[in-house]
């Protein structure tokens, strides 16, 4: 059972990551082409539900709320805030690779800095509260 | 004085926001099931349960507040100045949602904090 746990919160981790960055990524790239919204009219916004990075981009963002949901029903809180953070070295890479942007050696140095955090606190075991989650202690 | 205003108006409800939502879903029970109508069944069942409601409305302010510091102040500043957030909620986890928060994921969340900060400068 708790291998099992293991997995399935390693499997979740990863949806929770990807869906962020990419996610992020697609709503960045389509609101790119769409062009400035700083309005308070409707209709330029529903104007941009018709790109289709930006669909991508919302759908993925809404899986990313759902699975992080899930996620938090059995992992703590202070498990999945530092182990999904690593979706910043995902939105780093993705940056470099697709949009070319210049990665500093500062970047660099905080990408690893996340890693290293996030493989620290992936050692431990992922769940250490009951259904209550400590609110209900009354 | 504004920007500050807006640094707590994405610390204190993002981080209230999280210790809602994962009250809420220790009180749901572990989700087991991923397919497509179970996760359908998952938000209709957590549409009706009060922590999630209120803890995403928190969670939606925090958002808002940090749209509208990236207006009106740089990423160097706004990110930093969340970062703390991550030693904040592992602090509160622990005292509130009673987790086992050992050196390992103290560790890990300062390391996390700095590296946020590092990538925004």
């Amino acid at each position: 059972m708790i291998s099992h746990l293991v997995t399935k919160t390693a499997a979740i981790t990863t949806v929770v990551v990807v869906s962020n960055a990419v996610g992020n990524y697609a709503l960045s790239k389509g609101m790119q082409e769409v062009g400035q919204l700083v309005t308070w009219q409707p209709g330029p916004y529903l104007q941009a539900f018709a790109d289709p990075w930006v669909i991508i981009g919302v759908l993925l963002l809404i899986a990313w709320l759902i699975f992080r949901l899930a996620l938090l029903s059995w992992a703590d809180l202070s498990y999945v805030i530092t182990v999904t953070s690593t979706s910043y070295v995902i939105s780093a890479l993705l940056g470099k690779f697709f949009l070319a942007e210049q990665v500093s050696a500062l970047r660099w140095a905080g990408i690893a800095l996340i890693t290293v955090g996030a493989v620290f606190v992936g050692e431990t075991f992922p769940s250490t509260t009951d259904e209550t989650g400590g609110l209900a202690e009354e | 004085m504004m920007r500050w205003i807006l640094v707590a108006l994405i610390v204190v409800p993002g981080t209230v926001g999280d210790l809602l939502t994962t009250a809420g879903m220790k009180r749901h029970g572990e989700v087991n099931d991923f397919s497509l109508s179970g996760l359908a069944r998952l938000l209709w069942q957590l549409a009706r349960n009060p922590y999630i409601i209120i803890g995403i409305v928190a969670m939606a302010i925090s958002f808002f507040a940090l749209m509208d510091l990236l207006s009106i102040a740089k990423l160097s500043f706004a990110v930093p100045a969340t970062a703390s957030s991550y030693l904040l909620e592992t602090a509160l986890a622990k005292y509130l949602l009673k987790e086992e928060v050992g050196w390992k994921r103290w560790a890990g969340a300062s390391l996390v904090a700095i590296g946020v900060m590092l990538i925004s400068i």
